[in-house]
């Protein structure tokens, strides 16, 4: 028997059509909300001028989007230069559907996701590194230097996350022994929550994620002080809007996913409400990101590669192959639970106790 | 880039590998070329192979313009070059001014050049740590810099009227006395500033990324960096101690206690942190002069040098006369040539004067140190990557209207 019944195809296409809606508009809100925040620790205002705080700023903004001048570079490969930004778009879009936000029949008597997959993970993995293509083309098809760079640093910078990212996820996948996103949560809610089983894979995937939506320490790609604007320096007007709503969706999508792949999903142990969990633990990251970007510094290329292929990709790799250990000889999965917590203390230790690079009126 | 990608290419193709160097235009107009600074690169990957400085997209022609103006008239140009320490520029010029003509500074406005330089300096500084900050990518620290750095312009426009372009310090003392509300606030600040720096240092100096990114990048050794002039907090990350406020004291800076903090690696990451340091020497040095501010008059008495004051004019006809004669021709200096070095923000500012016993400059030279500092870029940069070379301009601090003047 199917645990997860199936949805009419009207509804589906009503869902999918909900999720696009949604995400446009949280796109849209998030950037009021991060320039709010961002201002907030920047100690000054942000955008309080249109409407009652700002709200309506995210308006104003499309609608100067839509009607600022849609330059196309001469020396640009047209048919790529308008492709691209769409191209972006769309994928980041897909991978939403996948995610479910509370138990089945939730959704007013519907299933309160849009498609239940079996091969959730890998359909995740397929459609959100697709999403490189868009940066990846535009940088090729502007022409221009500036964006070249731009480009060549999204795929080497994908190369050195993508593994840790991947290989981090196998370790919840051996545990829960399922690719489904709805298996994993539901495993969780009886198990306990991932992050306690896994918890360097948990971090691993966190950080990689930060990479993959191209955020402070890792949006090299645009760098604005270094390569103006990266991959889209040569965009303008909707084109560029499109890839700022690439870059957001991303975001919103990853600050999705670490709580349903890690931290329960829609569950929670005590006040179950299928919503607002959910709502809360995306709320949670997404707030975590924009903190993150207000308080780091940019690495450098090389540095991302190094971080991702001798930091991200061994830890990754490591837990796997213990986790792979426990699950195949049966031992008892507390083993994993402790060795979590131990590496959660030594990454405390190693923040605390690492040298600092310079003491307080010490010496250079 | 290439030491990663290369045996992943060699896997199928080892021998027809074609790479070709990509030239490429940073500037003028580019966000983190610090003004109209534009650097024409050669690029291998993201490796700087060669780099061209290109400068005068902000020539002025102020030093000829200076050759119109009478010796009053020039400080009017003189904070317009480095508009960040601009009171440097006024302090260099007046000393330079006042050892060609023998003026005598009386010690009160002596201290209030003092203190004005040094919190000049403070504000400097901030934009520096501000902008270099940005250019690593961190974006908060900007406006932390900048909320100080607001602070001092308010106490500027106090006691100058303006913000910026001050035109305070005239030959022979300063324009007037300090306002009442001065001292106080500068007080207040002074209370405030210490923890500000020790904010800025956990928010960069002891991130490890900051660390990542900056040791070690776009070393000068010492000797290759007395051999390209570098001067200021640059030549001092480098380990040389070279400050011209102890080896050649003005304006009573040897009276003040304060020490040169130095680097030891020459790299980015030393430069950033001499600043932060030279920061708190510097609020020790206001601290010091606070004390020592006694009452007095602010100008020299000569009636050559400093027009009469204004209720003078209605009694006394030597005082109209004076000021008749001040303020159409100015006064006359002996012919002569004279150097002064000064120690801005940026390095050793000097100015150099010619005077044909005209009422005007014959010649004004300005030794301004972010012109000598510049030439050291292409040598701090090659080898390095894009994103570094960068950070190394914002390390070098060039004010770009110091540069082209």
């Amino acid at each position: 028997m199917n645990p997860y019944p199936l949805d009419p195809y009207w509804m589906v296409a009503l869902k999918a059509l909900l999720v696009v809606v949604g995400l446009l508009t949280a796109f849209a809100f998030m950037t009021l909300i991060e320039r709010r925040l961002l201002a907030r620790f920047q100690i000054r205002m942000g955008p309080n001028r249109v409407g009652p705080s700002g709200l309506f700023q995210p308006i104003a903004d499309a609608i100067k989007s839509i009607f600022k001048e849609d330059l196309v570079v001469e020396r640009a490969d047209k048919v790529l230069f308008v492709l691209a930004p769409l191209l972006g778009v769309v994928f980041a879009l897909l991978a939403f559907g996948a995610i479910p936000f509370g138990p089945p029949g939730s959704f007013f008597g519907f299933q309160p996701w849009v498609v239940n997959l079996d091969l959730g993970i890998l359909y995740l993995f397929a459609v959100s590194e697709m999403a490189i293509y868009g940066i990846f083309l535009a940088g090729w098809a502007s022409g221009s230097k500036y964006s070249l760079l731009g480009s060549l640093r999204s795929s080497a910078s994908l190369i050195s996350y993508e593994l840790g990212l991947g290989i981090a996820l196998l370790a919840p996948v051996l545990l829960v022994g399922s690719l489904n996103l709805n298996d994993i949560v539901n495993w969780q809610k009886e198990n306990g929550w991932l992050f306690l089983y896994a918890f360097p894979a948990f971090l691993v995937y966190a950080i990689a994620a930060l990479a993959e939506a191209a955020r402070t320490p890792f949006d090299l790609p645009e760098a604005e002080q270094e390569l103006v604007g990266g991959y889209h320096t040569e965009y303008s007007s909707i084109k560029w809007a499109l890839f700022q709503m690439t870059e957001y969706i991303h975001f919103i999508t990853a600050s999705a996913l670490i709580p349903t792949l890690f931290l329960g999903g829609w569950t929670m142990p005590f006040f179950n409400v299928p919503y607002l969990w959910m709502f809360l633990k995306i709320a949670f990251f997404l707030f975590l990101f924009i903190w993150i970007r207000a308080t780091w510094f940019r690495l450098r290329y090389d540095q991302l590669l190094r971080f991702g292929w001798g930091f991200l990709f061994p830890v990754a790799l490591v837990w796997f192959l213990i986790t792979a250990l426990v699950v195949a000889l049966g031992l008892p999965r507390v083993y994993l639970v402790y060795l979590s917590g131990l590496s959660f203390l030594a990454l405390l230790g190693a923040t605390f106790y690492s040298p600092k690079p310079v003491r307080k009126g010490g010496g250079a | 880039m290439k030491d990663y990608l290369d045996p992943v290419e060699t896997l199928e193709e080892p021998k027809e590998l074609r790479t070709e160097v990509m030239t490429l235009n940073v500037g003028p107009q580019h966000p983190s070329t610090h003004g109209v600074l534009r650097v024409v690169v050669t690029l291998s990957g993201e490796e700087v192979l060669d780099l061209v400085p290109h400068i005068g997209y902000l020539h002025t022609g102020f030093e000829k313009n200076m050759e119109n103006r009478t010796y009053t008239q020039v400080i009017t140009y003189t904070p317009r070059m480095d508009y960040l320490h601009s009171f440097a520029h006024d302090l260099a010029y007046a000393l330079a001014v006042e050892k060609l003509v023998g003026a005598v500074v009386p010690p009160r406005a002596q201290t209030i050049r003092i203190i004005l330089n040094e919190l000049s300096r403070l504000a400097s500084h901030l934009v520096f740590l501000g902008t270099g900050l940005l250019d690593l990518g961190a974006l908060t620290p900007f406006f932390y810099a900048f909320r100080e750095r607001e602070t001092i312009l308010d106490l500027f426009e106090w006691v100058t009227g303006q913000r910026f372009h001050h035109n305070y310090i005239r030959i022979g003392g300063v324009k007037e006395d300090l306002p009442e509300e001065f001292v106080p606030e500068l007080k207040k600040f002074l209370e405030v500033m210490p923890h500000r720096i020790d904010e800025y240092e956990a928010l960069f100096a002891e991130s490890p990324i900051f660390y990542e990114r900056a040791r070690g990048v776009g070393v000068i050794p010492p000797e290759v960096a007395i051999n390209l002039g570098l001067t200021g907090g640059s030549l001092r990350a480098s380990g040389v101690n070279y400050d011209v406020r102890k080896a050649y004291p003005y304006a009573g800076y040897e009276t003040y206690q304060f020490d040169v903090p130095l680097g030891e690696h020459g790299d980015v990451f030393d430069r950033m942190i001499i600043r932060i340091r030279e920061m708190r020497e510097s609020v020790k040095i206001i601290r010091q002069a606070l004390e020592r501010l006694e009452p007095g008059p602010v100008r020299d008495p000569n009636p050559q040098i400093t027009p009469p004051p204004r209720h003078l004019l209605e009694t006394s006809m030597e005082a109209v006369i004076y000021h008749f004669k001040h303020y159409t021709e100015g006064f006359h200096p002996p012919k002569g040539e004279v150097y002064v070095p000064t120690e801005s923000a940026r390095g050793e500012l000097g100015y150099y004067i010619v005077s044909d016993g005209g009422s005007m400059p014959y010649r004004v030279k300005v030794r301004a140190p972010s012109f000598v500092n510049l030439q050291s870029l292409p040598y701090a940069a090659k080898g390095e990557q894009v994103p570094d070379m960068v950070a190394i301009i914002a390390s070098l601090d060039p004010v770009m209207g110091d540069v082209d003047r």
